[in-house]
């Protein structure tokens, strides 16, 4: 499990094991929102699989194939110590979050859902949390409805009580905005809901690669992460579920591996996992994943996040020195993720980020996937730079040095 | 630095043909659903010639000065002339190397016109 005692991160140590920070200059690379960096321990353990005992996992009835299967079953069982899973079968593997969610809609969303009900989102989704609920909504019939954000940025806790009746069957909402770095209260936001009996799905895409996340305490009814914005490969991504809610919910895709037994017409399917685990899944992914996994919590979750907290005020006080900048989301650091968002008066966020990649800085620019957000911030786009275990204050440094150069480049005549 | 070259940030400082016109024989306007940026484009034809031509939009660097650019090159052209343009003509005027996201903001000044001077209905799509 996790380890109480606190040690800082050692970030020298760390980057060595990504090749791509030891060229000189090193590339400071702030986009690990969209996704990071791989570990070299998971590309050596995906290359282990290649190279070693590459084979389909499950009935295969030799030696590598056990050791494939072996391996894929670890990578689960870390994955569910890593959340606090009560059990191992709750953790589902997909392609990642989006996919996760989408099995949610349609496996859980098509049954559940009819006609009149009503499902809850917040402003700030990213769009995997938004379109596969109006995609639902446009199957059966129910309507969404959506939490606002506060001027700070902020969930609007307020509005809770009236936006929840015995209508709302499903609240979906992210763990942290992948804009704003928003920490969202799901302990609260589950409790609501419960109350009125609605179930709740949590995108942590953005919170379970930054700090310890606990689906018991945390009491939702699903979690979807991705292993790509955790050191993992692509390829890989999570559904957690409570065990009835699994267990009474039909498949999603059907194939190889989630049955029991086919007949010509009909078939019973495999218990969980593997029901809803149709054909052959990523294994190398899942493999990687699963020392993504042991990567981030040998660094320590914990330390993870402190590192974070120290760069993302570092970064709040050296970015408020640029004349012009606009930064979004909340001020006050513990109730935001390593995430900064900004425009800078007078500069399109593209023209930013392409001084910025001159610059040796890979930062993103553009609506993030979250175009309600963008228009209930009433910008059309935001630059933004998001941190992680490997980042360094020389990496905010050499961002706050590429923003001067594109706006002194940028309005050098007016 | 090279994608910020001197002429690039001249047009995006000091546009030339920025504006609307009170009469447009043809107007269109498009955007980048990638990045949000938008141009619009107002012609008066005379004798099936360009006589006059405004666009304005909001947009980067490169959108902007692409379209200020593209705005000067077609004055007094026929809009048969102006069909002719290709995407390879529009990035050589810009002139700077760019990566394939950037590509489609030095090309939307191009897809507005042309799909204007198509008349959207007829105008065959963008080049691949």
């Amino acid at each position: 499990m996790h380890t109480s005692e606190f040690r800082p991160l050692d970030v020298e140590r760390i980057r060595k094991d990504f090749p791509i920070f030891a060229t000189e200059p090193p590339l400071a690379f702030l986009d690990n929102a969209a996704s990071t960096q791989t570990a070299r321990p998971v590309v050596d353990a995906m290359d282990a699989y290649y190279d070693t005992y590459r084979s389909n996992i499950h009935r295969g009835i030799y030696r590598i194939s056990e050791q494939a299967t072996e391996e894929y079953e670890r990578a689960r069982e870390k994955v569910a110590r890593l959340i606090n899973a009560p059990r191992t079968r709750q953790i589902i593997f997909t392609r990642n979050t989006t996919e996760s969610i989408n099995l949610v809609a349609y496996s859980w969303g098509n049954q559940n859902i009819q006609e009149g009900d009503e499902i809850v989102l917040t402003v700030m989704e990213h769009h995997s949390n938004l379109v596969p609920w109006q995609l639902l909504a446009q199957r059966t019939g129910a309507v969404l409805r959506f939490l606002e954000i506060t001027d700070e940025g902020l969930l609007d806790f307020t509005q809770l009580q009236d936006v929840l009746t015995e209508k709302t069957k499903l609240v979906a909402i992210g763990h942290v905005s992948n804009v704003l770095g928003t920490i969202n209260p799901i302990q609260s936001v589950t409790a609501a809901a419960h109350a009125v009996g609605a179930k709740v799905v949590v995108d942590a895409a953005q919170s379970v690669p930054h700090f310890h996340v606990d689906v018991q305490q945390l009491d939702c009814d699903f979690l979807a992460f991705s292993g790509h914005k955790m050191c993992g490969p692509t390829g890989i991504g999570v559904l957690y579920g409570k065990l009835e809610l699994l267990e009474e919910m039909p498949p999603f895709l059907g194939g190889g591996s989630m049955i029991r037994a086919v007949e010509r017409d009909v078939s019973s399917y495999a218990d969980l996992p593997a029901k809803f685990e149709a054909g052959t899944p990523s294994i190398a992914e899942a493999i990687g994943l699963g020392h993504a996994v042991d990567y981030i919590t040998q660094a320590n979750l914990a330390a993870i996040q402190v590192h974070e907290q120290e760069l993302l005020k570092y970064a709040h006080h050296r970015l408020k020195e640029i004349e012009g900048i606009t930064l979004y989301g909340p001020s006050v650091p513990h109730q935001k993720a390593g995430v900064i968002s900004f425009n800078i008066e007078g500069i399109h966020p593209h023209d930013v980020a392409g001084i910025l990649d001159t610059h040796g800085v890979a930062i993103r620019a553009g609506h993030h996937c979250a175009q309600p957000l963008m228009k209930r911030l009433d910008v059309i786009a935001t630059v933004r730079a998001s941190f992680y275990l490997y980042n360094t204050v020389e990496d905010v440094d050499r961002l706050y040095e590429g923003l001067c150069r594109a706006q002194k480049l940028m309005t050098r005549r007016k | 630095m090279n994608i910020y070259q001197e002429e690039l940030l001249d047009h995006y400082e000091n546009p030339s043909n920025y504006g609307t016109l009170p009469n447009p024989d043809i107007s269109h306007v498009e955007d980048n659903p990638l990045c949000g940026d938008q141009i619009r484009m107002d012609l008066l034809i005379e004798d099936d010639k360009i006589k006059e031509v405004r666009f304005c939009g909001h947009g980067c660097t490169i959108s902007l000065a692409a379209a200020s650019m593209l705005t000067e090159k077609i004055e007094g052209k026929s809009l048969d002339e102006v069909k002719q343009i290709t995407k390879d003509d529009m990035l050589e005027m810009v002139g700077i190397p760019l990566g394939p996201v950037r590509i489609k903001c030095a090309l939307l000044a191009l897809k507005v016109l042309k799909a204007g001077a198509y008349g959207i209905n007829c105008w065959p799509g963008e080049e691949e």
